[in-house]
Parts: C-alpha cells; sequence; structure tokens
C-alpha cells in the first residue's frame, strides 16, 4: 500500500466508523451529520465526545473497584464450617494450599488486569489532554492492548458462577456469592465501555497543527 | 462521494491508497500497526463451514451435562447455564444478566447472524438487512467470552477437585472445542471484503 503522509481529517475526509469507507465531508460540519453512503451510519471524524465518555466510565470503574475487592465475593459451608472470601482472601487462601496456578490466575485478572487498565486509560487521557507528541505508535500499542486483556477480568465471575451452581448439597456444602461479585461486575462492564469510548486517533491528532 | 482508492485506518488516521491483497496475507497501518485489511481464500466458504460446527457445538454444549460434582455420597449435576438460575435465585440478576449475555446471547447471536449472513452469500444471494446484522456481529464480539468462562471453569474444577469429585461432563468438550472454533471464525473474518461486495451488489 502506498501512504499518504496526512491524516483523512486533514484531507476533509471522513472514514466510516462501522464499515470504513472513506467519504468526503461535509461542507458545514454544524449542519445534521451526513450518513455513509454505503453503510448508512452516521458520519463522524471522530468518535463522538470520546474524552468525556471515556473519563465517566473510567472514574466510575475506579469508584466500584474498592468494594469490588472488600465486599465478600462467596460465602461458603462445609461441614457446618461457614467462610466468606473477598478477591485477596481467595488469593491468599489459594496461596496457602499451594495451589499456586490458581492464585496466579486470580489475582492477575482480578486484581492486576482491572487496575492496569484504569491507570492506561487515565494516562492515555492526560497524554491526549496535554497533547503529548511522545512515542503515539507506544501508546497506541498501549491502548490496544487494554482493549484486549480487558475481558480476562471476568475469570472470577465466571468461577464463582459455576461454584454457585454445582455446591448446591444442602447441609453437606453450600456456596452463595457475595455483593463484592456485583462490583467486580460494575467494574469488568465500565472499563470495558470506557476502552471502547476511547479514541485512538486522538493521540495522533496533536502530531499535527490544528490551524486546518 | 466516495474514494473508493483510499482508506484512513481506523486507529491513527493515516490515509493509505488501495492495492488489490493477495489472499492469505494481512496488510498493517505503517504508522501505527493496526491491521487495515486480512485477506484469506475461500473466506465465505470457511467461515460458513466454521460457523455451522459452532452451532452444533453451542446446541450440545447447552443441552448435554456440563459438570458432576458428587460429594459424601451426594450428586449434583449442572449444565452451563445452570450458574446463572442460582445466581438470579440469590438476587444477584444484574451478575446473572452478564454471565448471561456473555456466555449465551452473544455467542448464540454471532452464530444466528453468521448463518443468516453467510448461507446466502454462499449461494451468491445477498441476505436483506445483512449490514444491520453485520455491525451487530462486530458490536457484539467484545461481549461474546467463552474463552474466558472456559478458564473460569478450569479454575473451578482444580478447585473443587481438592475436596469432591468432580466428572467433566460432554457440554465441558463441546465448550472446550467452541472456544477454538470462534476464535478462527473472529480471525478469518474479512469485513473489508464484506463491505466491498455490499458496494459491487
Ligand atoms: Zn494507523
Amino acid at each position: 500500500m502506498n501512504v499518504s503522509a496526512i491524516s483523512s481529517r486533514k484531507a476533509a475526509m471522513i472514514a466510516c466508523h462501522d464499515c470504513h469507507l472513506l467519504c468526503r465531508a461535509p461542507e458545514n460540519p454544524g449542519a445534521v451529520p451526513a450518513r455513509c453512503p454505503r453503510c448508512h451510519a452516521r458520519l463522524h471524524t471522530r468518535k463522538v465526545n470520546s474524552i468525556s465518555r471515556t473519563w465517566a466510565f473510567s472514574i466510575a470503574a475506579a469508584l466500584f473497584y474498592l468494594p469490588a475487592n472488600l465486599l465478600p465475593i462467596t460465602h461458603t459451608v462445609q461441614m457446618g464450617l461457614p467462610r466468606s472470601d473477598t478477591i485477596i482472601s481467595g488469593v491468599l487462601y489459594f496461596i496457602k494450599t499451594g495451589m499456586w496456578g490458581i492464585a496466579l490466575i486470580i489475582f492477575v485478572a482480578s486484581i492486576l488486569i482491572p487496575l492496569l487498565k484504569l491507570v492506561v486509560l487515565f494516562y492515555l487521557l492526560i497524554s491526549v489532554h496535554c497533547r503529548s507528541s511522545w512515542r503515539p505508535r507506544d501508546r497506541t500499542r498501549l491502548f490496544r492492548i487494554t482493549e484486549a486483556i480487558g475481558r480476562w477480568s471476568m475469570v472470577d465471575i465466571f468461577a464463582v458462577t459455576i461454584l454457585v451452581g454445582l455446591v448446591k448439597l444442602g447441609v453437606v456444602a453450600e456456596a452463595d456469592a457475595g455483593q463484592g461479585a456485583l462490583f467486580f461486575a460494575a467494574v469488568v462492564i465500565t472499563t470495558m465501555l470506557a476502552a471502547m469510548s476511547f479514541d485512538p486517533r486522538l493521540i495522533w491528532d496533536a502530531l499535527e497543527s490544528d490551524d486546518a | 462521494m466516495n474514494l473508493p482508492t483510499l482508506i484512513a485506518c481506523h486507529e491513527c488516521d493515516l490515509l493509505h491508497r488501495t492495492q488489490p491483497v493477495p489472499s492469505g496475507q494481512t496488510v498493517r497501518c505503517c504508522r501505527c500497526g493496526a491491521v487495515l485489511a486480512r485477506t484469506r481464500a475461500n473466506y465465505e466458504e470457511r467461515i460458513l463451514a466454521l460457523t455451522l460446527t459452532g452451532l452444533i457445538l453451542f446446541l450440545i454444549a447447552n443441552l448435554f451435562p456440563f459438570l458432576s460434582f458428587s460429594l459424601e455420597g451426594q450428586i449434583r449435576q449442572i449444565t452451563l447455564l445452570s450458574g446463572v438460575a442460582v445466581l438470579y435465585s440469590q438476587g444477584l440478576w444484574a451478575v446473572a444478566g452478564l454471565v448471561l449475555v456473555t456466555i449465551f446471547l452473544a455467542p448464540l447471536s454471532q452464530i444466528v447472524g453468521l448463518l443468516y449472513i453467510f448461507i446466502p452469500l454462499y449461494f451468491r444471494k445477498p441476505a436483506v438487512l445483512s449490514p444491520v446484522v453485520f455491525k451487530m456481529i462486530q458490536k457484539l464480539r467484545p461481549w461474546s467470552m467463552m474463552e474466558v468462562f472456559m478458564l473460569g471453569t478450569l479454575v473451578t474444577v482444580v478447585k473443587l477437585s481438592e475436596m469432591a469429585t468432580i466428572i467433566p461432563g460432554v457440554a465441558l468438550y463441546a465448550l472446550f472445542a467452541l472456544v477454538f472454533v470462534l476464535a478462527a471464525v473472529t480471525a478469518g473474518m474479512d469485513p473489508h471484503r464484506f463491505w466491498q461486495q455490499r458496494e459491487l451488489q
């Protein structure tokens, strides 16, 4: 493929967000948004309100992150012995019983990934706000990785779902999901929505002068 | 209004001039590295075959026993969605809803949507509303989490095998195969080609 050194925005064109068809930008941008002639989606140069939506979802996720980690995610009863576990106490329990692999999976998926995802999103938002021109390719790659790994946070929710479904033997053993699961589900949904709202093209916009 | 010889990178907006891409190749943006196009030989046939396999595996995964749990002489056998029903009955309907969407509704809609598009396409007859269905499939993809569910299953099985006997059911094997089939569908999709064909019709 041959490359021009300019973006479609500079060339007064809009790439359709749904089917990627390149269209000429409408003459008066203030009017009703034009539609893509191929797939009829509304045409926008960048995702609508990308920055404020990403901020809103990221802040919501950060607020949900605390109760998700502090409240119990499971209540279990085995042989009359009740036990409540948060995500962290679950990880510690796996380490104590020698199940290192499981401890690592839960720690990475439930604690590390949501935290890293939030740190990266906040960093990208601030770097776009400051019109940073520092290593845009690496920042785009960082965004791509963040978007791709987020789904793995669901591992613990699925593990709890199977646990409560399976362990239902009355007095012998019983398992219930705790309120922590609810907040954790909220963390997963809001971080995914935050990543979907962010437009990586904003990283590259800072490299072009704004006078066009 | 449209300029068919140019495309813009969807991740950094850089303009590229398109040329016909030989099949089996992946074209990346030279500025940010995003995948711009991915061509595959016999793409329609391949997607159709994979999706039909996926439908069969999905049905097996949902209709047959998933796991059995036995402790102190008591046995409980569950299907894939038993846990969702228990979560719902415990009042965590939001969590139950999220799990239902990610392991049942999203993958099922994807499979049915793909069949709706690719069966007519295979016979060279475009389906009505196929752009709408195609967009729905693209938007649902992040919410279909079969491979993550597989890992969650593994975690629970290892965890419980310390205290009880866990017997894997047919559905677990079907789920395992389905994860690979869905990954192959995602890797084999060529949205660029789909939209170009729409243009020619
Ligand atoms: Zn690019």
